[in-house]
């Protein structure tokens, strides 16, 4: 370990430091609040600004890459966790909730998904992933007084170990077969495109870990059990930066470690993601729960998030990056959404709370529909161009089924979204809805601004950028 | 650089602003509705007046696109606008029925005003920009986006069974339209350009012509609609209020037809060909069976959505006859159907603003009681048949004309449909317009008043001088289309 190693991991280094130096304020002053929530805030800034402004490079004998990727996936991965932390500040403050975990939480769970983004080994792999899920298992469970937040933490951990075990089954095979944890070493150990059995054995087990942590079938079940029980922001934070972690990682190491063997893991990662879209368009019809559902949105998302993936190369995972992100927007502007309604002290969870909601609150009724349309891939919404850029990228890899198969699969997921609307916009009114938080309404209405139209004018530079992050994969 | 295309595009927006300001500062009632009528009511008839100018400003020898427009967009797509003879006078019958359709609903919307006229300056924008754009993204981004406010417009404002009449129309379409997004991506990916007018000198290989070719006529099938996927048309007229109808019959359905013109036989040649039997069998199907189906309805309005079927059959069998009357006529059919079928909606709109309900068997002898309103819906049933003298048979006489020289069978058997239309709507007429008038409900049943003279006098001068006059559209259209068959002969005979 040398001082240029300390220096390439400077957002790190500030995530941990900020996040000890927060718990310690908190322990001393034993409660949070909006300054405490501001400060942890802008510790995620001031990391932010680090990895922008940082250098590239490998640290700790390559167990850390700094690379446009890492630095791409970061400053996503911190800028909706500094959004998570004053949506769920508010809500938890409004339901007589004020702990200072919550903002350590977030900062240990984002520090850990920088070190994902960042894995250039299977250890510093393993520990990102660690780091993280723990951060969220607990915030999961944060409203421990309800039987269904602990349930969803309890059914978290536990398939979260589960799919762990077999992340790290995966992992010592890989380093059984091919001699070494690094990527690097482990691809070059891959001659003329033939894995061992063995390694792809491994390799196996390590997708099947990882696609528990994306939610992608069939390893979802969990997830719509912890997004109806967690508290609603925090399901906001979970559909979106965790996923955009897992997913750079796994793009990482299929394309870093295995680019050479891409005929033996496409087929697996078109199969799973072809059963994603279609478990989450089908099972997502029989959902009332808006939080289940948009569980199921996710898990069929993630299946075209895996669609660009395997497509392989720079095209592929540049659209992976442009599709995550720009779902990003949509799924943290929904959660804030969904967090932000209230009636009669009651939150409004099922599809038909939401009747007439256009009549009651028609900004943050515009903003979900502007969210449901994206999310359905409709234009001229964000996600559109994020679900644009991932089927060109499967057909011009020639997956024409898949990409066939997967856009049909968001035909039936349209259902419903349109049910959603029409409950919001052809029903009447069943009661008053509360006046939401100021915060959750901002950031409704400019993710919504995003997804419609800032998108149609940001897209060029968003597009540039998550170019030069996927160029390592050319 | 943005010109007066992107201007007539992007003005129904400035409307919609308008109304959202009105929203935030104006007071809920009766008053801001009616501003909001204003507000709409003014954008529309500029955007018409704009879209005048851009015809008479037309150059009608230049067969190429006029009027572009082209900024770099991103991932090597562009922002591409322009018109040539075959798109320009869409975007004028566009044009042409947005503010009549915002006169129509002027005293019969009642709840949610201002979403409503919003719906309409949307959609307006969206359609024209659909026979604006000149990039495939751009032209797909519009065609989709189009299914927005069209579903609200059927769900909130329309009948009982909207509901399923909204999700049915949702889902048809796009059903349709991923599978021709799919061949979009397909096309740029092996092209490696998105440019419509690019492609369409672009040569693809015959075998991919084929699946291309039945991706884009998925969705144009649909949206046409083409028998046997014409089911969800008849439920969405029947539960659209009467300005919906109005723009779903009138210019939303002449998007498949369009597509069909713009992407099919231009880019697929080959397929085309290939294809042009089974496009004939179904149009014919569409004439014969649809006509007698619209013969059995009881449902005024469903009546006259089946007719559009039967109608739009003789479209698609101009446009594959693969010659210059077939063109023309299906260029000139699309555009009189717009008027007369709006017309026709409009005319059950009349009735039942009064009384509120479709059924044929409650209505009888209306000519006792409303002298003009019997002339006027005359007129446009016998547009309907295909009377000379009328638009509607400028179109049907040039359409079976294109058909004969392609196919003698074809042409033949579409003939029928010209008696079968007649049989339809003239009984249509008779049982509501003649006889005594036995239903005392209908006792007092006024004459149209003063808004609907003004809603009609437009489309009754377009029906009969089109009628007399089709040359004023030839001219504007026979550059193009000489060009569009000649590419085409050129493509199949190499």
């Amino acid at each position: 370990m040398t001082l240029a190693d300390l220096n390439l991991v400077r957002p790190e280094l500030i995530l941990a430091i900020g996040a000890l130096l927060m718990l310690l304020v908190g322990a001393f002053r034993g409660k949070g609040g909006p300054v405490f929530d501001g400060l942890s805030m802008l510790v995620l800034l001031i990391a932010g600004a680090a990895a922008v402004t940082g250098e590239h490079g490998r640290a700790f004998a390559g167990g850390v890459v700094v690379d446009n990727l890492s630095t791409f996936a970061k400053v996503a991965i911190y800028a909706a966790s500094a959004i998570a932390i004053p949506l769920g500040g508010v809500w938890l403050r409004k339901r007589g909730d004020d702990k200072f975990e919550f903002p350590v939480l977030i900062l240990l769970a984002a520090l850990g998904m920088g070190m994902m983004a960042s894995a250039g080994d299977l250890i510093s792999l393993y520990v990102g992933i660690e780091l993280h899920s723990l951060a969220l298992y607990v915030l999961a469970a944060f409203r421990r007084d309800d039987a269904k937040s602990s349930e969803a933490g309890l059914k978290y951990f536990v398939l979260g170990a589960l799919s762990s075990g077999l992340l790290l089954y995966g992992a010592s095979l890989i380093y059984g077969f091919a001699g070494s944890t690094h990527f690097d070493v482990i691809a070059a150990s891959i001659q003329g495109g033939q894995a061992h059995t063995g390694v792809l054995f491994g390799l196996v087990f390590l997708i099947c870990g990882l696609a528990f942590k994306v939610s992608a079938a069939p390893f979802h079940m969990w997830t719509p059990d912890v997004y109806e029980g967690a508290p609603t922001p925090v399901v906001g934070f979970f559909a979106g930066a965790p996923k955009i972690a897992a997913m750079v990682l796994l793009a990482r190491v299929l394309s870093e470690g295995f680019g050479a063997a891409i005929g033996q893991w496409q087929q697996v990662i078109v199969i799973v993601a072809l059963l994603s879209v279609f478990v989450g368009a089908f099972a997502g019809l029989a959902q009332r729960n808006l939080k289940r559902l948009w569980a199921y949105s996710s898990i069929a998302n993630i299946g075209y998030a895996l669609l660009g993936l395997a497509a392989g190369g720079e095209a592929g995972v540049q659209a992976m990056l442009l599709f995550l992100v720009l779902y990003l927007v949509d799924v943290t502007g929904f959660f804030a959404c969904l967090s932000a309604l209230q009636r009669n002290g009651k939150p409004m969870e099922t599809i038909q709370d939401m009747a007439g909601l256009f009549k009651s609150q028609p900004g943050i009724a515009l903003a979900m529909t502007a969210f449901a349309l994206s999310a359905l891939g409709l234009p001229p919404f964000s996600g559109f161009f994020a679900k644009f850029f991932v089927f060109k990228a499967a057909l011009d890899a020639g997956l024409v089924w898949p990409a066939v198969l997967g856009l049909l699969g968001s035909v039936v997921a349209a259902v419903y979204y349109l049910r959603l609307l029409k409950v919001m916009w052809f029903d009447s009114p069943t009661g008053e809805v509360e006046a939401p938080p100021v915060s959750a309404k901002t950031v409704a209405i400019v993710a919504a601004l995003f997804s419609f139209p800032v998108a149609l004018f940001a897209l060029g530079w968003l597009e540039q950028m998550a170019l030069a992050a996927a160029a390592a994969f050319g | 650089m943005p010109g007066i295309l992107s201007l007539i595009t992007y003005l129904p927006l400035a409307g919609v602003a308008a109304i959202l300001a009105l929203r935030f500062v104006g007071q809920p009632g009766e008053a801001r509705d009616t501003a909001a009528k204003w507000i709409a009511l003014a954008t529309t008839l500029v955007t018409f007046a704009l879209s005048l100018k851009l015809v008479l400003d037309f150059d009608p020898a230049n067969a190429g696109f006029q009027f572009l427009e082209e900024i770099p967009w991103f991932a090597g797509l562009h922002y591409r606008m322009g018109v040539d003879g075959i798109s320009v006078l869409f975007v004028l019958l566009t044009a042409f029925l947005l503010p009549l359709c915002v006169i129509a609903s002027w005293k019969t919307i009642e709840k949610r005003v201002l979403e409503y006229m919003i719906a309409f300056l949307v959609l307006e924008a969206l359609v024209i920009g659909v026979f604006c754009a000149l990039d495939l993204i751009l032209f797909y981004l519009f065609f989709e986006a189009g299914l927005v406010p069209m579903f609200l417009i059927i769900g909130i404002w329309g009948g009982k069974n909207r509901v399923y009449a909204a999700f049915k129309f949702f889902l048809y379409t796009l059903l349709g339209s991923v599978l021709m997004l799919a061949a979009i991506l397909a096309m740029i990916g092996i092209s490696g350009t998105s440019s419509i007018p690019e492609l369409m000198t672009y040569k693809f290989d015959e075998g991919l012509q084929t699946w291309l070719w039945l991706a884009f006529f998925a969705s144009f099938a649909v949206k046409m609609p083409m028998w046997p996927v014409h089911t969800w048309l008849p439920d969405a007229h029947v539960e659209a209020p009467t300005a919906g109808s109005v723009i779903l019959a009138g210019i939303l359905l002449k998007m498949g037809g369009y597509g069909f013109m713009r992407f099919s036989l231009p880019m697929f040649p080959n397929a085309s060909e290939l294809f042009t039997p089974l496009i004939f069998g179904m149009s014919v199907i569409a004439i014969i069976y649809t006509s007698l189906v619209a013969f059995r309805q009881t449902d005024i309005k469903k009546l006259i959505a089946y007719s559009s079927v039967a109608h739009m059959g003789f479209v698609t069998m101009g446009i594959f006859s693969g010659n210059v009357q077939g063109e023309q006529g299906a260029i000139f059919q699309m555009l009189s159907h717009g008027v007369i079928s709006g017309a026709l909606f409009l005319c059950v709109g009349v009735v039942y603003d009064r009384m509120h309900t479709r059924e044929i068997a409650f209505y009888g002898g209306l000519v006792h009681r409303m002298p003009f309103y019997a002339a006027v819906f005359m007129l446009f049933t016998m547009g309907n048949v295909g009377l000379p003298g009328t638009s509607g048979f400028v179109g049907e006489i040039l359409t079976m004309a294109g058909a004969y020289g392609a196919s003698t069978w074809t042409a033949l058997f579409a003939a029928t449909g010209v008696i079968l239309s007649a049989v339809y709507a003239l009984s249509l007429y008779r049982r509501v317009i003649f006889g005594e008038m036995t239903n005392p409900a209908l006792a007092q049943i006024t004459d149209l008043n003063w808004r609907e003279m003004v809603v009609f006098t437009p489309l009754i001068l377009s029906t009969l001088y089109l009628g007399v006059q089709p040359d004023i559209v030839f001219n504007i259209t026979g550059a193009s289309v000489d060009a569009l068959v000649g590419a085409w002969r050129a493509a199949i005979a190499g």
